[in-house]
């Protein structure tokens, strides 16, 4: 199934990426390549076969992994601030949302 | 000791950097004074003393974590991974962080937006990806071990590509905290040496249950180097013979294929075995993979960390141009497939039959290994290819992985093995892949095929 310009941009916008016109011509001819490439999936009878839940083990599945609900050592505000683009006042500083 | 050894592999890591372009950045500074630390209070541990490598997508603390990316700017994580910290209590001594394929996205190095990395071997060549810093590093005697990431194949292929081991552990074995996450049910860090008991001892250190990653498992670390040696007689090594077929280039075939001779002769039974959904797990990946990218990188915009785009006056402008200018088009393409197959309307078609299939695909290793303790195939269709020879035609680099994605998804471990050099003198490397937990049988094996033929050929491009 080709996917068409409209479909690139209604994706880049969901993945909040602001495309260039080379990006939105090449894009899409690629993805409909990879696209098509994936479908073969479609020959195959999955019918009752269960979705995987990742690569995870029995063993990984039995593993407990809660905790008891005890504060432990965080970052802390100035060294969680100190890679900031733009800190201000103690918080991450942004343009506005219009 | 320490402190020479470091030395040694810090001055050839400045010196080769111009001709290999492994390193993104080389800590004299830090390593020196570590090592002098380390002498001065006589530390004695596993890796006491020795100098290491690695990728610049897990987190060192004081260093830079590039991801091989814009987007992170100049980030230098106030953290270390967990890996990171059982090494360095073992006594390692982080030498520098290294090149990479933009987030772990490629299989040649050559989507880093610090340029690509050249094989030792041939410096016309990629190192393959997406640790091919580590694997060059390593390949070239600049350091003994590194670590790498391994998410399709990303430690195994570069590993195969520069003539070194490398092993991906069974999903859990490692912890990923710390390791910036491209596929979170695929990821794992992996070790790159030019010797089994290195790796094993590696291994040996990092492993292990971590309350800080809960995809880690609870199950025991034994002392791989200890488990060496020994007769390999009665083992039972499963040969996939349809997959030996179409799209393998000859000279790596024959070389697989002698490796199978060699394990006859170390009384290795040789076992028939299919794995009938093995064709599907490109296809597959590509969904999986993609749609974890394209959450897993929603992250990078600009708020908390890296790269900010300027012009934007308004928040999601500034997401939009942070990601746009931030990003490199096969990590943008990812995202994109991502997006797509996790979007309305298309994610029960792509997205849960991918999974579905990848059931399958568990379940063929499951069978499979009913008959044998570990399968064997080669670890990449070719050797080292040409820098921008398949840049081009991004499917035509996805099938690169077609032997080490099934490991992935499936969730078993597998080890990447020097086993020859092409008639252009490239290496080729063979791959065994086992049960969960098989680590010891993996490494048991490879240790037996290394004894009976080393592999002892120098690059060109090598350490001094």
């Amino acid at each position: 199934m080709p996917i068409t310009q409209a479909d690139i941009e209604k994706v880049a916008n969901l993945a909040h990426l602001e495309l260039a016109e080379e990006e939105l011509k090449t894009f899409g001819p690629q993805m409909t390549e990879i696209v098509s490439y994936v479908e073969q999936l479609n020959e195959i009878d999955t019918t009752n076969v269960e979705p995987a839940i990742g690569g995870l083990t029995p063993e990984g599945e039995r593993t407990d992994s809660s905790r008891a609900d005890e504060i432990n050592g965080s970052l802390g505000q100035k060294t969680a601030l100190a890679e900031a683009p733009d800190p201000a006042a103690g918080h991450f500083r942004v343009p506005k949302v219009l | 000791m320490s402190r020479q050894s470091v030395e040694f592999s810090i001055t050839a890591a400045e010196k080769l950097n111009e001709t290999l372009n492994a390193f993104l950045q080389i800590d004299r500074e830090g390593a020196l004074q570590r090592a002098a630390e380390l002498e001065k209070s006589g530390h004695v541990g596993p890796l006491s003393g020795v100098p290491v490598a690695v990728k610049d997508n897990i987190c060192v603390k004081g260093l830079q974590a590039s991801c091989g990316s814009k987007i992170l700017g100049d980030y230098h994580p106030p953290y270390n991974a967990t890996v990171i910290e059982r090494l360095t209590k073992a006594g390692a001594v982080v030498i520098g962080k290294t090149n990479c394929d933009e987030f772990a996205m490629g299989s040649s190095n050559e989507n880093s937006a610090f340029g690509p990395v050249r094989n030792p071997w041939d410096t016309t060549r990629v190192s393959g990806g997406s640790s091919g810093g580590s694997a060059a590093a390593v390949a070239a005697g600049i350091v003994p071990v590194a670590l790498g990431s391994d998410t399709g194949g990303s430690v195994r292929q570069p590993a195969s590509l520069c003539g070194v081991i490398g092993l991906k552990p069974t999903y859990g074995r490692n912890s990923r905290y710390g390791l910036v996450a491209f596929a979170s049910s695929l990821d794992q860090v992996g070790v790159f040496a030019r010797e089994v008991e290195d790796v094993a001892r590696v291994l040996s250190v990092i492993a292990g249950r971590d309350p800080q990653d809960s995809t880690t498992a609870d199950v025991p670390v034994p002392d791989y180097a200890a488990e060496l040696n020994g007769d390999l007689k009665g083992a039972r090594l499963g040969f996939p013979r349809t997959l030996f077929g179409k799209g393998l280039d000859n000279e790596v075939k024959q070389s697989v294929e002698s490796v199978i001779d060699v394990y006859r002769d170390l009384g290795v039974e040789i076992v028939d075995v299919e794995l009938p959904n093995a064709g599907y797990a490109i296809a597959v990946y590509y969904i999986i993979a993609t749609a974890e990218a394209s959450s897993n990188l929603a992250r990078f915009d600009g708020v908390r960390y890296g790269f900010r785009a300027e012009e934007a006056r308004e928040l999601r402008q500034m997401y939009r141009k942070t990601r746009e200018e931030g990003f490199g088009p096969e990590v943008k393409r990812r995202i994109m497939l991502g997006t797509y197959v996790l979007s309305a309307g298309y994610y029960d078609a792509y997205y849960r039959k991918a999974q579905q299939v990848r059931t399958l695909i568990k379940n063929d290793f499951l069978a499979a290994f009913k008959s044998c303790d570990a399968i064997i195939t080669p670890t990449s269709p070719t050797p080292a290819f040409a820098i921008g020879e398949k840049t081009d035609d991004p499917l035509a680099m996805y099938l690169n992985d077609i032997y080490t994605v099934t490991a992935n998804l499936a969730g078993v471990p597998g080890i990447s093995v020097p086993c020859g050099l092409s008639s252009e003198r490239l290496p080729i490397g063979f791959q065994l892949i086992g049960p969960y937990w098989s680590e010891s049988m993996l490494l048991k094996l490879s240790h037996g095929y290394e004894q009976a033929r080393p592999f002892t050929e120098r690059p060109p491009i090598s350490a001094s």
